[in-house]
């Protein structure tokens, strides 16, 4: 019987590599956040889906995601079988942080999921309208306060792209930083600040209460099921999308960073994905190969236009 | 529909047997990584968020929340016997508690621990279903200006936690608020002392300094004191369990402990830590015994106790109220409600008023058995003590090590956890305390935030911080607890001078 035991241990050690891959998934942030929760879930999808037989996820915390980033990219290079989760949160701090390391030096995949922005006043507030919200902008930059996530993230960034387009000097924007969407949540609702800018879902259930006034979305076009106009209806030129990807680690060859897209694609097409996307309101965003790229190093030239109007970044 | 029939409705769901069986691996779960330091109850939940996706969402949730008020449990057993807190929030615990233990009365340390925490949940997880409401809407009315007040109240009480010389514990206090200030400052997102060394960009995390003050520097301590160390621990002496001066010293402690816990928990910015540290100021002033607190007194673990598992109640308010999660816990179990794709807020308790019920039930139930786990335990937790000094500390040293790399596996991590363990240990051998350190990396960063942004927001006038009635009656409570011991002071001065000596020397 131990023998049979000990057979059957041996026998599963060796099978396990027999996998296709298993993928160590590193999510550059504590448990419970944006990227730790698209990590968990394309952890649990690739599983369900055959992609993979076993998926660890490794939490590495810190300085908006450029600490994970920053050990993936010495750690892991050459090693095709570990993915890190990353997004545009990362574009703005690994400028305001100045990193050594930047996404050029790991192995960009696709992008995944995107959220938009929503600009949102306590139900009792003056503020009608976005217009409302601008006049009361271009009148005293400074009596309107702003609250939202970290500084520098993405609230902040469009909070400097809105005040840029409504034609006020974006260094002159009272921008309150809360640790997260929660807790300006709470300082909005209280009345403490003039307006609360976040993603949509942080404000969905407050909104469809009736407690917070949704002025506007920061998506090119209205979404669907949303009472809102977008930005650009309001006047003002300006999207923004909070969007989450998977790189591989740097040094891959050809071939493998095909084996990679390739499973990654699977992924983003596969029923067990799209269910994942509806249950947590992400939108789906996917692009690979060079489309991605490009956009990449789009969203990369105007967040550093941005944050140096702002005067986050020198 | 009443609140009382949605609660007994509740409690059916919850008692139905497959939940009580999530329930009990849940606070199993949790009293084994409250035990851990370093692990903490918001890891757990998010590696079995994954294993719990078959599950339905009843059942998973009220696995979680077994986790939640386990880890709160567990947390402090090891802050007792072995001077480690599990948690951030059972580091107060640790300055009585292990004063008590090493002086034989560990046993009745953890059950008043024990006893306390049941307490406390039960009275908060009643006040989460009864008040939620009311509660939530003066939580919203705290905004930067009366948190601020609310932290220098926390600076000036919690001073009496600084041991007997007031500069030595002012110096503590100030390394602590020096270390606080290391890392990427929030309000404006430029680093501050990280000397371009990106692992402090993130600032120092609180337990790994926890860990490497008390248990570190702890088992420097007694090494470099080899076999002539004074301090003779004993496991037991007297009963195990509480006597009648005990239960009579301990019950108000509790009470007046979950009145402070339960309001701070429930504000987004509060935090379980700071109700443990008013609590702890609380029970100093009043208790009739003062001149133990620092030697073992029993209200000192009895009021914190109570306050961090009232804290872990007050929590769930915003949590299921506004989907505000305050606690990376509570943003966790968040994720796990979306997971099934509902949403919490303020139509939670309208659109499935059965999963929320059944939620506020089963974590009454699972505070019951937290209470049944653990008071047997305590016989058998009490003799870790009787392990030779050698074992035991070098297993302390092993768990904290293996807790830090678990949450953050980082060798610069290890470093910090290195030298925070001889700056603790330098600490103790020249006697400054070591609590006031800890104190000041927590309050330190959310008291400059909250003025700040106070400032922020009225564009630069500081009369916002007073005219705010909140803001102002916190303030002069502030206010008189740091004028009237001063007067006192200087009345009795030739006594406090004889006393001061006495204790320098």
């Amino acid at each position: 019987m131990k023998h049979f035991f000990l057979a059957s241990i041996l026998a599963g050690a060796l099978a396990l590599p027999a996998y296709a891959a298993d993928y160590t998934i590193i999510a550059p942030a504590n448990p419970g956040g944006g990227w730790d929760q698209t990590a968990r879930s394309l952890q649990t999808v690739m599983q369900q889906e055959g992609i993979s037989g076993n998926v660890q996820v490794q939490n590495v915390p810190g300085a908006g995601g450029t600490i994970g980033l920053a050990q993936f990219a010495s750690q892991q290079k050459g090693n095709p079988n570990a993915l890190l989760v990353g997004g545009y949160v990362m574009v703005g701090a690994i400028l305001t942080n100045n990193s050594p390391v930047t996404l050029k030096d790991v192995t960009p995949i696709a992008r995944l999921t995107g959220e938009y922005e929503a600009i949102v006043v306590p139900a009792a507030s003056e503020i009608k309208t976005m217009a409302d919200l601008v006049e009361a902008l271009k009148k005293d930059p400074g009596a309107v306060s702003w609250g939202g996530g970290s500084a520098g993230g993405t609230d902040h960034i469009a909070v400097g792209l809105i005040a840029k387009a409504a034609g006020v000097d974006p260094t002159k924007i009272n921008y309150i930083a809360y640790s997260g969407g929660g807790e300006a949540l709470a300082a909005i609702l209280g009345s403490q600040v003039t307006a609360g800018i976040s993603g949509y879902g942080e404000f969905e259930s407050q909104v469809k209460a009736g407690t917070l006034r949704l002025l506007a979305v920061t998506s090119a076009e209205r979404l669907p099921g949303i009472d809102a106009p977008t930005l650009k209806e309001s006047g003002l030129d300006v999207v923004v999308e909070n969007w989450r990807m998977v790189a591989a680690a740097p040094g891959l060859t050809d071939e493998q960073k095909a084996a990679v897209s390739a499973d990654i694609e699977k992924l983003a097409k596969s029923a067990g994905w799209q269910e994942v996307l509806k249950t947590k309101g992400w939108q789906d965003t996917y692009l690979a190969g060079d489309a991605f790229n490009e956009q990449l190093a789009k969203d990369v030239s105007a967040t550093e236009a941005v944050l140096k109007d702002i005067g986050l970044v020198k | 529909m009443g609140t009382l029939d949605f609660l007994l409705q509740g409690l059916l769901v919850a008692a139905q047997p497959m939940n009580l069986l999530y329930a009990l691996i849940g606070v199993t779960l949790g009293t084994a990584v409250g035990v851990l330091p370093g692990i903490g109850p918001a890891l757990t939940v998010a590696l079995l968020l994954p294993v719990t996706y078959q599950l339905d969402p009843g059942g998973s949730l009220i696995m979680f929340a077994g986790i939640y008020y386990g880890g709160m449990y567990g947390g402090s057993t090891t802050s007792i016997l072995l001077n480690t807190p599990g948690e951030s929030s059972s580091i107060v615990t640790a300055l009585e508690g292990n004063k008590m233990a090493r002086a034989g009365r560990g046993g009745p340390a953890l059950a008043t621990a024990a006893i306390g925490s049941f307490v406390a949940g039960l009275i908060a997880t009643l006040g989460l279903a009864f008040v939620a409401p009311y509660i939530v809407k003066l939580a919203l009315v705290f905004g930067p200006r009366e948190y601020f007040a609310l932290m220098v109240l926390a600076f000036v009480t919690v001073s009496s936690a600084f041991g007997d010389s007031t500069l030595r514990g002012l110096t503590s206090l100030f390394v602590g608020l020096t270390l606080a200030s290391i890392g990427i400052d929030q309000l404006t997102g430029q680093a501050r002392l990280s000397f371009g060394v990106p692992d402090l960009l993130d600032g120092i995390e609180v337990t790994t300094l926890a860990v490497a003050m008390f248990a570190i520097g702890e088992t420097l301590y007694i090494a470099a004191q080899g076999d002539k160390g004074p301090d003779k621990v004993e496991a037991v002496r007297g009963s195990v369990w509480m006597n009648a001066s005990d239960w009579a010293r301990s019950w108000k402690a509790w009470l007046r402990g979950t009145f402070i816990g339960f309001p701070i928990g429930a504000m987004p910015a509060g935090g379980a830590e700071i109700g443990t540290f008013l609590s702890y100021a609380t029970e100093k002033r009043l208790s009739k015994h003062p001149e133990e607190f620092g030697n073992g007194a029993i209200e000192g673990v009895a009021g914190p106790e109570a306050a961090n598992n009232a804290s872990a109640a007050g929590t769930l308010v915003p949590l299921l109220t506004l989907g505000l999660p305050t606690s990376a816990t509570a943003a966790i179990m968040l994720a796990g409600f979306q997971q099934y794709g509902l949403q919490p807020g303020p139509l939670l308790f309208a659109t499935n008023p059965q999963l929320v019920w059944g939620l506020i039930a089963s974590l009454l139930i699972a505070n019951f058995m937290l209470l049944v786990l653990n008071l047997p335990l305590v016989g058998l937790w009490v003799k870790l003590l009787t392990i030779p000094k050698p074992w035991l500390y070098a297993g302390i040293l092993l768990f904290a090590t293996l807790g830090t790399i678990g949450a953050n596996p980082s060798v610069f991590e290890l470093g910090m956890l290195l030298a925070f363990g001889l700056l603790g240990y330098v600490m103790r051998v020249f006697g400054y305390p070591i609590a006031p350190v800890v104190v000041g990396l927590i309050l330190g960063p959310l008291a400059e935030q909250q003025l700040r942004r106070a400032l922020s927001i009225s564009q630069g006038d500081v009369t916002v911080l007073f005219t705010s009635p909140i803001a102002a009656v916190l303030l002069v409570i502030a206010a008189l607890a740091f004028i009237v011991p001063l007067i006192l002071r200087a009345r009795g001065r030739g006594e406090v001078l004889a006393q001061l000596a006495a204790s320098e020397d």
